[in-house]
């Protein structure tokens, strides 16, 4: 089904006799096997004031077209969602509406924050097909609950989204990646720590094991750029060889974005979320064939042996979630880390709440 | 402003309910004389108080848990509250409710600078938090104006903003985690010390649910290493039209300062004749502050200015030194001072799109004279949060009413411009009846429903932030059975 407005989505789900698999461009391949429905059939910009940084655009509007529109203004999408389609091996048009349901960001999520720290307000038809509306298009707004988050991440359990409100940022003048040189994982997050809590507004820290290289962004007005990219090589350089990278900024950033390191490699790929000064510990520990660390260490893709539930391995606090595995690994091994008893309580009562005959991507969440 | 009445079955239990929480709790912090309650009759929207029936000041997370499972068997509503500086009555109490006030709850349990986070007890006030990291150059980023004062319980409730969340956020972007105790007394983790949250996102719906579905005690928050430097500059425009220009044109061109802080005249003429802060008599004065090393201070400044004077201004000043600085910032941060010492004021959070800012200031002066009450406007322009001051004399009859009139209008034309009622004070019970003007009933039930699913019984701040029509089925069942 692919409801081409907001009130043909209403019905569609009204009247749905069984479970449906919302999807999005379907390029994070997160929909089961049920009756499938599209939103890409909700597409358009309602709303777009660069001087207010305000987007107002339909859910099933492309990420290209955003992205395009973006540039036009000099502006971006400062939470830098990934694109999952290499890692996937997936194709299609990711659509905005897919990038909030998912909350998916990248790596200047240490910075500026998440996905959801820029939805602003959100329209989405719920589980009863009733059309509904929180938050607004302003960058401030605390009148009443905070739906707004509720909906972000919830990959379409407890509703599907129709319109989306976001902030956008300017794009930076000039952006400088150091490399810094380092074989140890606990020496590179003691890098990243020293980066991340230095006044120099850094706003990637990531690192490949494989290469041994720690990579530290720093981006803003040319000269401010320079000057920090500066600092941060001498204040580095007691971890390793220090430097401005010569490397294409935005081609390398897309690649930490991406984890193109695994995308012609076999094998599950788990994504963990934990403390980043736990990272060293919990690499440590699993059994895995590469791992790739973003987020300050805070984030750390892991590529494992097929079939393996590395939540087995989880030795410090945070959470999986498996991004890539066949067909029977997923059906043995949720995608989603299983709530602790009492929050898994609150979450199973949200979702009876928002949709009661529980038909949106059933079983996904828990 | 309408509360709900006492329920007698509940005022009846007291003597009771003082016992049983006497067993869980330290003599001193069980507080049930009528002369100590007053202590807790309102919060900073002072027009409005009721002594609650009991006030209890627990000490730990397992003493909060203590109180809510035994006012949850004994069916007493609960009003958490922090520093009790709401501007929106969100601490207020009812006779029937007993005051959870988590004061007493500020340590410090974990400063940690390789992770960049802080885990506080909620009770700690604002300021204090960044007190406690500022030996190593970190800060906590919201930062309200009533800081000094505020509690971060408080700040979580609200979702409270600030001066400088055009760059930092509010606070459920600072927000990592967080231990709440639900009303049945069980405890609760969410979040950590990790960025992201595996499940339904059930941090960002608690931050800013106004102490309704579960009492915050402790919490994990992000801190930040502070900039080398940080430097305003002050331009007066002869017209709010051109400012809002100026501010929309400073954004377009990629600058983004912390603060970009908006007064009008009324507000001008009363900062200046208090603080004495040297600011131009003109329409609309900006204060805008960057951040950076000296060298990326003066290249957006620079930016800045060229813009600012793009637009003719009638006044433009650089701060050269921190004294200077202070003195840029001084009218500013003394405005609500200033409005004190004129009259009694009301303070609203209206926040609209930041291209209607010129249309709604002319707007609000042409109300001001059709209401006969004096509005003078000070705001945080870089994202649209405004802040109407209406001054009323509390000891005039019917002036409140006015008042309240007025800014009821107000908050009107900010929804209707595409803004929203509260952008950080909360919905209290200072908005609440205004609630349907900006949600459809649907909407409001939709987030009904959220509070079903953690306070099944609504006893948890249960008059506030929807209007009483909405949840009476809820909150009293009994008269809705009848």
């Amino acid at each position: 089904m692919t409801p081409q407005s907001e009130a043909e989505l209403a019905e569609m789900i009204a009247e749905a006799k069984g479970p449906l698999s919302v999807t999005g461009g379907g390029t994070r391949a997160i929909a089961g096997g049920a009756v499938p429905l599209s939103i890409a059939g909700l597409s358009g910009v309602s709303l777009y004031e660069p001087g207010a940084l305000t987007l107002v655009v339909k859910a099933g509007t492309p990420l290209s077209q955003i992205t395009s529109l973006l540039d036009a203004e000099n502006q971006r999408l400062a939470f830098e969602p990934m694109d999952h389609r290499g890692l996937l091996g997936t194709d299609g048009d990711a659509t905005i509406g897919g990038v909030f349901a998912a909350n998916i960001s990248g790596p200047r999520r240490i910075q500026c924050g998440a996905a959801r720290d820029f939805l602003l307000g959100v329209r989405f038809v719920d589980g009863r097909g009733q059309r509904l509306s929180n938050g607004g298009r302003v960058m401030k707004n605390v009148t009443g609950y905070d739906l707004v988050k509720l909906m972000c991440g919830a990959h379409g359990t407890l509703g599907v989204l129709s319109e989306v409100s976001l902030k956008v940022l300017p794009k930076a003048e000039a952006v400088a990646t150091v490399t810094v040189e380092i074989a140890e994982v606990t020496k590179a997050v003691a890098a990243m720590s020293k980066a991340l809590g230095s006044p120099y507004d850094v706003t990637g820290a990531a690192y490949d094991p494989e290469r041994g290289t720690v990579h530290i962004r720093v981006e803003g007005f040319e000269a401010s750029v320079a000057y920090r990219a500066g600092a941060l090589c001498q204040d580095l350089a007691s971890f390793g060889a220090a430097e401005v990278s010569g490397e294409d900024a935005a081609l390398l950033w897309q690649r930490i974005r991406d984890v193109a390191a695994f995308h012609d490699r076999p094998g599950d790929v788990w994504r963990i979320s934990v403390k980043p000064t736990d990272a060293v510990h919990l690499a440590s520990k699993l059994d895995a064939s590469a791992l790739q660390f973003d987020w300050g260490g805070g984030l750390i893709w892991a590529l494992m042996p097929p079939g393996q539930d590395l939540r087995a391995q989880m030795t410090v606090p945070g959470h999986a979630t498996l991004v890539r595995a066949d067909a029977a690994t997923r059906a043995r091994i949720v995608r989603f880390q299983p709530e602790p008893a009492p929050l898994a309580a609150v979450s199973a009562g949200l979702r009876a709440q928002f949709d009661p005959r529980g038909i949106l991507n059933p079983g996904l969440m828990g | 402003m309408e509360m709900p009445s006492p329920n007698p079955a509940v005022l009846a239990r007291k003597a009771r309910l003082v016992e049983r929480l006497s067993q869980v709790l330290p003599a001193d912090a069980v507080i049930s004389d009528e002369a100590e309650t007053r202590a807790y009759e309102c919060d900073a929207l002072t027009a409005y108080k009721c002594p609650p029936l009991l006030a209890v000041l627990p000490r730990s997370t397992a003493e909060v848990s203590d109180i809510l499972r035994i006012c949850h068997e004994e069916g007493v509503p609960v009003v958490p509250r922090g520093a009790g500086t709401s501007l929106a009555g969100g601490a207020l109490p009812t006779a029937d409710c007993v005051i959870l006030g988590v004061a007493r709850m500020n340590d410090v349990l974990e400063t940690d600078y390789d992770n960049r986070i802080i885990r506080v007890q909620t009770g700690r006030t604002n300021l204090s938090v960044s007190g406690a990291v500022e030996e190593e150059d970190f800060f906590y980023a919201p930062d309200p104006s009533s800081q000094l004062a505020c509690a971060i319980a408080g700040n979580i409730a609200m979702n409270s903003g600030g001066a400088h969340c055009l760059k930092y956020g509010v606070t459920t972007n600072n927000l990592l985690g967080v231990t709440m105790v639900m009303m049945d007394g069980s405890v609760v983790e969410i979040g950590g010390a990790h960025l992201d949250a595996g499940g339904l996102d059930l941090l960002g719906v608690i931050c800013g649910s106004e102490g309704q579905l579960g009492v915050v005690t402790e919490a994990t928050l992000r801190i930040l290493r502070k900039p080398e430097g940080a430097r305003p500059v002050l331009i007066g425009y002869d017209s709010n039209e051109v400012a809002g220009a100026c501010v929309s044109d400073i954004i377009k061109a990629g600058v983004l300062p912390v603060a970009i802080e908006f007064m009008d005249r009324p507000c001008i003429e009363a900062c200046e004749a208090f603080a004495k802060a040297g600011y131009p008599m003109c329409e609309a004065l900006l204060i805008v502050e960057v951040e950076g090393s000296e060298a990326e201070i003066d290249h957006q400044l620079r930016l800045i200015t060229d813009i600012a004077r793009s637009h003719n201004p009638v006044e433009l000043r650089e701060a050269t030194d921190s004294d200077e600085a202070a003195r840029i910032w001084l009218g500013r941060k003394s405005a609500f001072g200033a409005m004190g010492q004129i009259n009694d004021y009301m303070c609203l959070d209206g926040t609209i799109p930041v291209s209607s800012l010129p249309d709604v200031l002319r707007r609000i002066g042409e109300m001001s004279e059709e209401f006969g009450l004096g509005v003078a406007n000070v705001f945080h322009a870089g994202d649209g949060n405004m802040h109407p001051l209406i001054l009323f004399d509390a000891n005039k009859p019917g002036d409140l009413e006015r008042c309240e009139a007025f800014g009821a209008e107000i908050l009107k034309l900010c929804v209707e411009v595409g803004g929203c009622l509260t952008g950080e004070h909360g919905v209290g019970i200072e908005k609440r009846d205004l609630m349907l003007h900006q949600y459809e009933p649907a909407d409001i039930e939709a987030q009904l429903r959220v509070k079903d699913v953690f306070d099944p019984g609504w006893l948890l701040n249960p008059a506030k932030v929807f209007p009483l029509s909405t949840t009476q089925s809820r909150r009293q069942p009994e008269l809705a059975a009848e």
